[in-house]
Order: C-alpha cells, then structure tokens, then sequence
C-alpha cells in the first residue's frame, strides 16, 4: 500500500500550519498575531511548490489505499485552491488586523482550505465525506466570526444547511456502499451497474445533495445569499469561491469514476440541474440592490454553468479541461470583485458606487475586469472558461444546455451592468465616506486577481496544459 | 507589420493611462491625431506592398492556445484590406473631429485608441476566437462611449440597450462558432483551415442551425430587419465622434462577418437559405428607408438610412449565394459591390454624423424642424452636407453610386423580385435626404433658441478637416474606382468559388 505523506504535502503542509497557528497563537502578543498569516501564506506557497514539482514530474499516483488520487484534475485544482487561499489571506488583512481573535480566524481558514484540497483529491465515498466535514466545520465558524446578529444568523443557516444535508450525504453514501460493496470509485464502477437502479439513484441523489450544499448550487443554495451578505466580507469571497472548486472536482471524479457504467440517468440529472442553477440564480441576482447579495447570486449561476461540465463529464473530452480551468478563472475573478467590496466596507448597495470611477478609477478598472469577466467577456479567463464548458456541452449532445446558457450569459449582462453603471455614473456620487478605502492589503489583492484573471485568458496556451490529462484509474 | 497595425494604438493607450494627470487635455488628442495619422501610412504602404491576386498577405501565425484550438493568426486580402483602410482613414477623422472635446478628454481618447485596435484586428483576425475577442470587445468599448460621453441620462439607457442586443447577437455568434469547432478534425477555429475543409459539407440540419446561429450574431451587429432596434437610440444618444465610429466602422462588422465567415465556411448552407438572406436585405433596403422617411430628428433619420445601406450588402451576399439563374461574374460582382458598399457607407455615413455632430454643436438639437436656411449662416457646412447626403443616396460621381450599381447588377439576374423591390429603397432615400435637405439648409433663416444668439457658425478647421477627406475619398472612388476595384475584385471571385463549390 503507498503509504507516501510526501505526496499529500500541500494539505499536510495546511493542516500544520492550522496546528502551529493554533499554538503560536495561544502564545503570541495581540500586535504580533500577524505572524499566524504570515505561516499561513507560507504554507500556501509550500503547498504551490509541492503541487508544481509533483505536476512536473508527471507522478500519478493513488495514496493511502488509493483513497487519494494525485492526478491531473488534483493538481490543477490544488493550484486553485492554494492560490484563491492566497488571495483570500491577502484580503483579509485589514478586516482582522489586532482582532482578539485573529489567529483563529487564521487557523479556520487553514483548515477549511486543507479540506477544500482534500475534497478535490477524494477517490473514495468516505474520504469525500470526510473532507466535505473538515471543508464545512471551520467555515461555518468562519462565517459567525465578527459575533454579530447577522453572522450568527448567517452561521446557523449556513450551519442547519450544511447538517442537513450533510446527512443526506451520509446517507447516500451508505446507499452507495450497499449497492456496491465497496467505497472506492475504481469498486463501485465495476459494481454499481448490477447494483438496484433505486438504491444507486437514491444513493447518487444523497451525494450530489451535499456536494451542490458546497458548491452552493440549487436547490442547496439558500445560505449563500445569506452568508455572503452577514459574514465578514473576506470570509463571503470565501465561501462564494473556494468551496465550489472542492465540491465540483470532486462531483466531476466521483461522477466520471464511479458511474460511468450506471443505468441511472444522471447526465439528464445534472444538466436539469445545471439549468435550474443558472436560471434561477441569475433571475434572483436581477433586483438585488446589495452588492455581496448580488454577487452571492452571481455565484449561483456561475455554478450552474461550471454543473454543465458534469453533466458531460463521460460524453465529451472537453469537460474536464473545461471545469479545470473555469474554476481558476472564476476563482480569480469572484475573488477580484469581492477584493474590491471588502476593499469598501461601508459601500453596501448599488448606489453605495455610485461614481466611483472618480474617486478610485483603479478599483474601478479591477470591477470593469472582473464583472465583465464573470460575464465572460473576452479575454478575461472565465471566457475561455465558458467556451470549453459550452463547447463540452454541445459535443456531450446537450446543446438546449448550452442555448439555455448563453441566454443565462446575456441575462447576467444586465445586474452586473447596472453595478457599472453606478461606477461610472457622473452625477450625483455617493459621499465620500461611503467609499472610504480599507487599506492597501485588500486593494492590491484586488489588482492581483483582475491581473490573473486577465493573464488566465491571454495565458492560457500555457495554462490550459495543467488541466488536460487523464484522471487516475 | 500587422501586428504592430493591431496593437498600436493600444500601445498609445496604455502609456496615455500611466502618464501623469498634469497632461493637457489637447495634447492627448495631438496624440491620438498622430498615433492615427501613423496607422493610416502603415495602411497605405501595406496597400502599396499588396499583390491583388496574391490571396492572403503580411500573414501572421502563432501558437495562442494550441490545446483549445484557438491560434493568434492574422492576414489580409482583398476583402479585408479595404476595411482596414476605412478604420484608420474614418479613426482618424475622428481624432481631428475631437480636437475640441473637453470632457475627460484623456479617457475619451483611450477608449478611442482601444476601439482602432479592436476595429483593426477583427478585420484581419483569420482566427474564429481571435475575431470573437475583437467583436466582443467593440460592444465593450462603445459601450462605454456612449455610457460615458452621450447626451445625458438616456444615453445609458441607450448603451445598455446596445450592450444587451449585441451581446446576444456575439454569444449566437460563439455558438455557432463552437459548432464549427466541433465539426472540424482536428477541431480548430482558424478561419483558412476550416475554410479548407469545409468541415459542415453533407451535414444538413446540423449546418443549418450553425448557419442561422451565426447569420444572427451577425444580422444583429449589421444590423438587418428585424434585429436593429437598438441602433437608432444609440446613435442619437453617442457623441459625433462615437457615432461616426460606430456607423463606419462596427456596423461593417457584421456584414464583414457574412463575406468572411458564414459564406466560406458554410458554403452549402449558404447556397441553400440563399432566398432568406435576399429577403432579409432586400426588407432592411426598404423598411429602413421607410422608416427613416418619417423621422424628425436628423441623427435618427441617417441611423435608419444605415438600416437601409446595410441592407444593399445583404441583399448583394444573398444573391451571391443563389447559383440558379446567374454566371460566376455576376455573383461575384455582388460581392465585390458589397464590399465597395461596406467601404463606401462608411466614408459617407461617417462623415455625415460628423456633420450631424457640428449641427448639434451649434443647436443643442437634432430636430429637423428647428432649423432653416442654415445655407445662409453657414456655406461650407451646406456644401458638405449636400454632398454627403447626396453621395448617401447614391447620385453617380461618389462611391455609393459605384457601390450600388455594382450589387444591383450583379444581383438583378438571379433575384429579379427582390433587387426591383430594393431599388425603390433608392428612390425612398432621395426623397427623405431632398425633403431634409430643403427644410433645413434652403429658406428663411431660422434657428434654434440655443444657437440663434451666437448665430450658427460655418464649419471650423477641424471640422472640415474631418468631414471632409472622408468626401474627398468617396469621391475619388466615384470617379475612378480602379484603384480600389482591383484590390477587392480576385477576393470577391475567390468568395463566389468558395460558395459554389
């Protein structure tokens, strides 16, 4: 049995830093509580390195009983994953600087990031259902972090949510178990399609529950909004971002691993599913006048576009590639608007911009990147993003999916335009204590992500490479 | 060398942006007027360096994005040279024309500088994802042009408008395209390789859905009947300069769009919805005229007349497409009409919303009726415009008649009932150009409160330098087309034997 930790560096280098974190911290003055950020974008980096030197060498291999799987769709997803944690600790600074509880929130965002990878890696039922654990805990804690009617509120819907349906994903899984003696994709592939077609459909249908609960896609969506409106604003980019990359990769693997043999229907499952998502979130996002509620709903629909590549992830060659690399793009981009909402705290609407462009035209141009990039306007990375997973779709024989996409695409035109058009209003702009800036942290990972979302689209002979390659058997 | 075409005004761009914020306003537009004059000599000596018959030239082929398909490749010929000429020649005009503007003049300036870069490649992109970046782009760009510079609060209504219509006409454009995609092994995008293959030969209903996929992303930006509602708000709400732009150059986007993409990569396709095409122009040729004859306010009215000119082009691509009743040589002087009528539109259509832009200057209105005898007041304004518009409705002497003459002759043979329904269009156009004409230029003086104080001022330097040189062409295109005819000419035959195949 391979039993090499060296191939898990990136989440044990997460989950140490959690430990170290937690301990430093317990020690540490409250001026010097920094010092936890600093070990934690250190593991990050540690985590990159280890990611890049793996994929480099081309080392596939499946760890500790093949429960993890280091592939291509592991590596290409760690590099999100780290990178938007990056991004993430860049623009949390300033909302926790000399906070009584800073490290914590440092040791949290650890872990939920160490399950995040975990999820991405999970070749195994109950790997994925303990990574969805290890993901969700500490972000629900994240989300009531400032103590505040409205996060604890956020909290404990995000929390009955995730409890729920956590249990729906327990039970599927045993579900699952039963029809196929086994917990491990490479088992279930071979046993699932003489297993009941009732216990597998249920059992499929327990899995996705808690995935879509993750990835925040309908009919599991309902704390986004929520969340994303009551919790500090680093922790909403947070879980508007990174539990998305987790969930999807692993719906993508254990979808094209498990069942690619099943008589169970679920291409049909996940693009009705894919269609519901995009629609409803983008009918949702239409009226809102709170930027983070709107960008929670933009968040929304985006999953259901990244869903269509599920739904073709057996039926065209194109997909993996195509979630691989929107999920990169879209990491960066939703991470570079939320930079520039946690970058102005006391903007809270629409009007709350209103003439921005004035006041600060260089956190305008990041919106105008990364508002069109969620659009998919070319060249920013969710672009090509989009042509792959639409291409995916129409080769994957679904192409009502991809007209009912584009239509989405062109709806969503519409709230992110009235946004900018508040940004580049010239009359009337919002008192300049509205648009108080936060600090330098934030906006320079603000400018970070409109830049790479941006290099992601003119870059992308080089970076569409990392995310083309089989998974691992 | 193309490349550096593309890409320098961008260039310009980007240092105007990190320059410091001391900059004077007019320094910012002598640059623009400089970086436009160079892009205009770089055109003139590719011009010169062109061999007619030579096919695609100053090609330029690097890996973009190997594994999507998508490569940077770029190239002219003779369908495309033209058009690049009219974007620098009508850019220019502008940068003259803006001399005076005052508003945030800087970002103004970029956004123009943008906007040629984006215009030029397009025309030169041979790739289908390179040229859906440069058509997405325009939306964006102009978008922000009217948003940001147009008359006031209805001029954001107007740009969103804009933005949302040619949106969904570009992501019917990628659907389509991505069917290309499909279709082809190994899928690509690049325009000469698919042209080649031909991959949607045979493929019936699949190719006839990329085809109508891709004729309304088209359709929309051109804008055909009935697809074009959103261009006469933003045009009467763009500032002079944003509307000579978008009427020389944006509009030719998509009819350029016809003569590239869905004529020679979809040739059975084509041939077969023929007549729909021919409908379709020939309705535009005649609603848009329609429709123009009753408005009130002259920006509206030249907007509708576009309708109406856009139209000749698709009726000419239609008939291009219909082998039945007609010789090669009749087919591809169409084409090569169209073409001449893409170049000519833009020249005349470009200057006269500059001159629509000096009216306004003056009047703070675009109504018809508030103006009389302005002749008077102001000879070589009156002059201009009377050439304009009559060039517009196509009196022999200046391209359109050129343009025009071409198409209805090259299409008259297989299309007879549609082409004698478009020329009444011509007809139509006369009447509401003279009608205009009469009441505004001829007369008793009178104007509008606004400009009845100061009187209406004849056209100053910059504004006949603007307006002008684009006449000038025109003209010399009128009285002797060879020049231009013999560039577009082998490119119009080589279309026709790529739609006959």
């Amino acid at each position: 049995m391979n039993q090499d930790v060296a191939a898990l560096l990136p989440e044990v280098s997460l989950a140490a830093a959690a430990v170290l974190g937690l301990l430093a911290g317990s020690w540490l003055p409250r001026r010097r509580q920094w010092l936890v950020a600093v070990l934690a974008a250190a593991a990050c980096a540690v985590g990159l390195a280890a990611t890049g030197i793996a994929m480099a060498r081309g080392t596939e291999q499946g760890v500790f009983a093949e429960v993890f799987a280091v592939d291509t769709a592991t590596g290409a997803g760690r590099l999100t994953v780290l990178g938007a944690l990056l991004l993430v600790i860049g623009l949390s600074v300033e909302t926790v600087r000399g906070h009584p509880r800073e490290s914590e929130y440092w040791v949290l965002l650890l872990l939920t990031g160490a399950g995040t990878l975990a999820l991405v890696g999970a070749n195994d039922l109950l790997m994925l259902f303990a990574a969805y654990l290890l993901s969700s805990l500490p972000a629900y804690a994240l989300a009531g972090f400032a103590k505040d009617p409205r996060g604890t509120e956020a909290a404990l819907k995000y929390y009955l949510l995730g409890a729920l349906l956590g249990t729906a994903m327990l039970a599927g899984t045993a579900l699952l178990y039963g029809g196929g003696r086994g917990t491990l994709y490479r088992e279930l592939r071979e046993a699932l399609p003489g297993a009941p077609f009732a216990v597998v459909a249920l059992g499929l249908v327990g899995v996705l529950a808690g995935l879509l609960f993750k990835a925040g896609g309908v009919p599991a969506h309902f704390w986004v909004p929520d969340v994303a409106q009551g919790a500090p604003a680093p922790v909403a980019a947070y879980v508007t971002t990174l539990p998305k990359v987790g969930a999807l990769v692993a719906g993508y693997r254990l979808l094209h691993q498990a069942l690619p043999g099943s008589d169970v229907d679920w291409p049909l499952l996940l693009a009705v599913l894919a269609a519901a998502t995009m629609t409803l979130g983008n009918l949702a996002a239409f009226f809102q006048t709170d930027v983070r509620r709107l960008l929670a709903y933009s968040a929304v629909s985006q999953v259901g576009y990244l869903l269509m590549a599920l739904a073709v992830a057996t039926r065209s060659d194109l997909a993996q590639r195509g979630l691989l690399f929107y999920l990169a793009a879209y990491a960066a981009t939703n991470l570079g608007a939320f930079a520039v909402v946690t970058e102005l705290p006391r903007a809270r609407t629409l009007e709350g911009y209103r003439g921005l462009a004035g006041r600060h035209p260089g956190l305008a141009a990041v919106l105008v990147v990364c508002l069109l990039g969620l659009v998919g306007t070319p060249p920013t990375g969710v672009f090509l993003g989009k042509l792959e997973i639409f291409s995916a779709a129409v080769d994957g024989g679904y192409t009502w999916l991809a007209v009912l996409a584009v239509a989405n695409t062109v709806a969503s035109l519409f709230y992110y335009l009235r946004w900018l058009g508040q940004v580049f209003a010239r009359t009337g702009p919002a008192p300049a204590g509205t648009q108080a800036a936060l600090g330098r942290w934030a906006a320079g990972t603000a400018y970070t992500a409109a830049a790479v979302s941006l290099a992601l689209g003119l870059a992308a002979g080089a970076v569409l490479p990392f995310a083309t390659g089989p998974l691992l058997p | 060398m193309l490349s550096v075409l593309i890409f320098l005004p961008l260039l310009v761009c980007c240092v105007l942006l990190v320059l410091p914020r001391g900059l004077p306003d007019r320094r910012c537009v002598q640059v623009w007027i400089a970086t436009a004059a160079v892009e205009l000599a770089l055109v003139a000596y590719l011009w010169a360096a062109f061999d007619p018959g030579g096919g695609i030239q100053a090609e330029e082929r690097v890996r973009w994005i190997p594994g999507a398909g998508v490569g940077y490749h770029v190239g002219v010929d003779g369908l495309s040279l033209p058009l690049v000429a009219l974007t620098c020649l009508v850019f220019l005009a502008a940068a003259v024309y803006s001399l005076r503007e005052t508003r945030r003049v800087r970002a103004y300036v970029c956004l123009f500088l943008f906007l040629q870069t984006v215009s030029v490649g397009l025309f030169v992109a041979l790739d289908l994802i390179l040229f859906f970046v440069f058509f997405d782009l325009s939306i964006v760009g102009m978008f922000f042009v009217i948003a940001g510079w147009g008359h006031g609060e209805r001029a954001r209504a107007a740009a969103l408008t804009f933005f949302l219509y040619t949106f969904v006409g570009s992501l019917a454009l990628l659907l389509g395209f991505i069917g290309l995609f499909l279709a082809a092994t190994p899928h690509t995008f690049d325009i000469v390789d698919l042209t080649r293959e031909n991959p949607l030969a045979g493929r019936g209903t699949y190719a006839g859905l990329v085809l109508l996929a891709i004729g309304v992303g088209l359709a929309v930006k051109t804008p055909t009947v009935p697809f074009h509602t959103w261009l006469p708000p933003a045009h009467s709400e763009a500032p002079a300069a944003g509307s000579a732009v978008l009427a020389g150059i944006l509009l030719k986007m998509g009819a350029y769009g016809f003569v590239r993409i869905a004529m020679p990569l979809l040739p059975g396709s084509w041939r077969r919805y023929a007549l729909v095409v021919v409908v379709v122009g020939a309705v535009s040729v005649v609603y848009g005229a329609l429709v123009a004859l009753a408005q009130t306010d002259l920006k509206r009215m030249v907007a509708y007349t576009s309708v109406n000119h856009m139209g000749y082009i698709v009726l000419a691509v239609g008939a291009a497409g219909t082998l039945a009743g007609s010789d090669a040589q009749a087919r591809s002087l169409a084409v090569t009409g169209a073409v001449v009528q893409m170049v000519s539109h833009g020249l005349i259509t470009g200057a006269l919303f500059l001159l629509t832009g000096v009216l306004y200057a003056r009047g703070r209105t675009y109504a018809i009726d508030a103006y009389a005898g302005v002749a008077a007041h102001a000879p070589r304004f009156a002059a201009l415009t009377f050439a304009a518009a009559f060039a517009s409705l196509g009196i022999p002497g200046f391209s359109g008649f050129i343009a025009e003459f071409q198409i209805f002759t090259g299409s008259l043979g297989q299309q007879t009932v549609a082409t004698a329904v478009a020329l009444t269009g011509i007809l139509l156009t006369a009447a509401l150009f003279l009608r205009a004409l009469r009441s505004m230029l001829l007369g008793a003086p009178r104007l509008p409160e606004a400009a009845s104080a100061g009187g209406f001022a004849d056209l100053a330097r910059h504004e006949a330098w603007s307006a002008g040189p684009l006449m000038a062409v025109a003209l010399a295109i009128g009285v002797a087309p060879r020049w231009l005819l013999d560039v577009v000419e082998p490119a119009g035959r080589a279309v026709v034997g790529l739609v006959a195949r």
